[in-house]
């Protein structure tokens, strides 16, 4: 009798909204993949630190080099609560936000510029290849002995890795938008930086956004690169300092909070996109 | 109304378009003119010129050869007499209806109550008024081309160029715009040049009809469509009899040298 009348309730949470028979099978048919999707994963997170755990209990792998779930989230609290976390964390994450915001922006005025003159863009054409097949990191000793040790070698090696790749991209969307829109703005009598004001950057805005999501990618690679070089703060920081004392849990603190804090970065950028371009079609 | 001075006047015109490959000539030799208020529409096959011809009136670019003149005029750059209707309708999708329909007064910095009264009144005529704040996306292709319309009259153009206006539209929505916008053409006094190559839509709507042939582009012949035919709105006067003997001559004339 009681197990019937909760069947009775899941099946209804799971038919809810339907608006025939046929929607309610189709409806519980999905919701119930999407729950097991769920379980599995909450399951093969599970099974995973379970395991983790007791192979380093028994000593099946290294202790030293793999710590164990139990020691970096007891070195996770007691450094949380030592104050000293929370130092690094907003140390890497302000240089991040930064790197991340003067990468896009500076890409995106590059690529105004070069849109503004065709001779311009033939011009640097061979010289955006160049830098962009470079690798950026390789100009880490070069930004320590320009912008010092500090913030300013990190912020730069973040801006440094996205700039050249928005600068093209962006510059690529705003060649793409369609001629005949410039035509229309033209026949109003439009000129040039109203053409790229009404048409040309709005047009081009959802490749900006996306290209929004990459550069928060590309700007954790150039902090935590720019932090192993330099720095004496930040999660970078960190991990270098736990490889050298060979404090590997250290390491997988670290790594743990950058995968978070990126993830919710990107979270951001894709609801700021959502809510950017949801009038579009 | 024919002893008036001509509003628009096309003078030996002719248009090269030079590449790295070579040149190729558009147009040549191009004369006609244009009365205040009159309905003129160039039939041609595609690629005789004709677009180019609008482009030419609009002053997006120069002929090389021969001179445009509005009101006298050498037109040199793009004109506020101007309204210029592309074959689609183009809207901006990231505005809404009514801030599609003020683009035009924005770039030429017009935007004040009266003007923003009169695209909302326009707006009204089309029929549309219950969508200013709808999103492009939101509305059906005769509706997106009426707003499109609504966007080209709100700068108060005093010639209107229509380029295959209905080209990319179905054939029910195309005879209800075409009466649209000879309705709102006649109501607000407006001169207008339609380019298409549909024969029918040419007889049902113009005044005028100048043939072009193709590559280089030149005017073939001009046939002058009598009121019986004009006067109706185009949906009538494609059923009356004469419209089927103006579209065999059309026809032939069209066909002559094919």
């Amino acid at each position: 009798m009681n197990k019937t009348a909760k069947t009775g309730l899941f099946e209804k949470y799971l038919t809810r909204g339907a608006e025939s028979s046929i929607h309610a099978a189709y409806l519980k048919k999905y919701r119930i993949n999407r729950i097991l999707v769920r379980l599995t994963q909450i399951f093969l997170l599970f099974a995973f630190l379970l395991l983790w755990e007791t192979a380093s209990h028994k000593q099946w792998i290294n202790q030293l080099l793999f710590s164990s779930p139990s020691e970096i989230w007891s070195l996770f609290v007691s450094m949380l609560l030592g104050g000293e976390l929370t130092v690094h964390i907003t140390a890497t994450l302000l240089e991040t936000i930064l790197g991340f915001f003067l990468g896009t922006l500076f890409g995106t005025l590059a690529a105004v510029g070069i849109w503004w003159s065709r001779f311009v863009s033939d011009v640097v054409d061979p010289y955006l290849v160049v830098l962009n097949g470079m690798p950026k990191v390789a100009l880490g000793p070069i930004f320590i002995v320009a912008f010092g040790g500090g913030y300013g070698a990190i912020i730069a090696m973040g801006v440094a890795i996205s700039v050249i790749i928005t600068t093209i991209v962006v510059y690529t969307s705003f060649r793409e938008v369609d001629p005949n829109y410039i035509k229309l703005a033209r026949t109003f009598g439009a000129s040039k930086s109203q053409i790229f004001q009404k048409v040309i950057f709005p047009a081009s805005f959802p490749t900006i956004i996306s290209t929004l999501k990459v550069n928060v990618g590309l700007a954790w690679v150039g902090i935590i690169v720019g932090e192993f070089l330099v720095s004496k703060f930040g999660l970078g920081y960190l991990i270098i300092y736990g490889f050298q004392v060979f404090n590997f849990t250290l390491v997988y603190v670290s790594l743990f909070i950058i995968a978070i804090c990126a993830t919710f970065m990107y979270q951001a950028v894709v609801s700021l996109e959502k809510h950017l371009l949801k009038q579009r079609d | 109304m024919t002893d008036r001075e001509p509003f628009i006047q096309f003078e030996q015109v002719g248009k090269t378009y030079v590449t790295l490959d070579g040149e190729t000539t558009a147009l040549e030799n191009i004369n006609f003119h244009v009365f205040r208020g009159e309905f003129v529409t160039l039939l041609g096959p595609s690629g005789c010129g004709k677009s180019t011809i609008l482009s030419l009136l609009a002053g997006l670019i120069k002929p090389t050869g021969g001179t445009v003149l509005i009101e006298q005029k050498p037109v040199t750059s793009p004109s506020r007499k101007i309204g210029y209707m592309l074959q689609q309708d183009y809207l901006l999708n990231w505005r809404t209806i009514e801030q599609n329909i003020l683009l035009g007064l924005e770039i030429q910095r017009q935007i004040n109550d009266a003007n923003r009264e009169y695209a909302l009144k326009l707006l009204d005529e089309m029929g549309l008024s219950d969508y200013r704040n709808y999103y492009p996306g939101q509305l059906s292709g005769g509706m997106r081309q009426r707003v499109a319309l609504t966007r080209t009259l709100a700068t108060r153009p005093d010639i209107l160029l229509l380029d295959e206006p209905f080209s990319a539209l179905d054939f029910t929505t195309r005879l209800r715009l075409e009466d649209l916008v000879v309705k709102t053409l006649r109501k607000h006094k407006k001169t207008a040049i339609l380019v298409t190559h549909d024969i029918s839509e040419a007889i049902a709507m113009s005044d005028r009809i100048l043939i072009l042939t193709g590559r280089p582009g030149q005017i073939k012949s001009e046939i002058h469509i009598p009121s019986a035919l004009r006067d109706p709105l185009p949906f009538y006067s494609r059923d009356l009899p004469e419209f089927q003997n103006y579209f065999q001559n059309i026809w032939k004339v069209m066909n002559r040298d094919e």
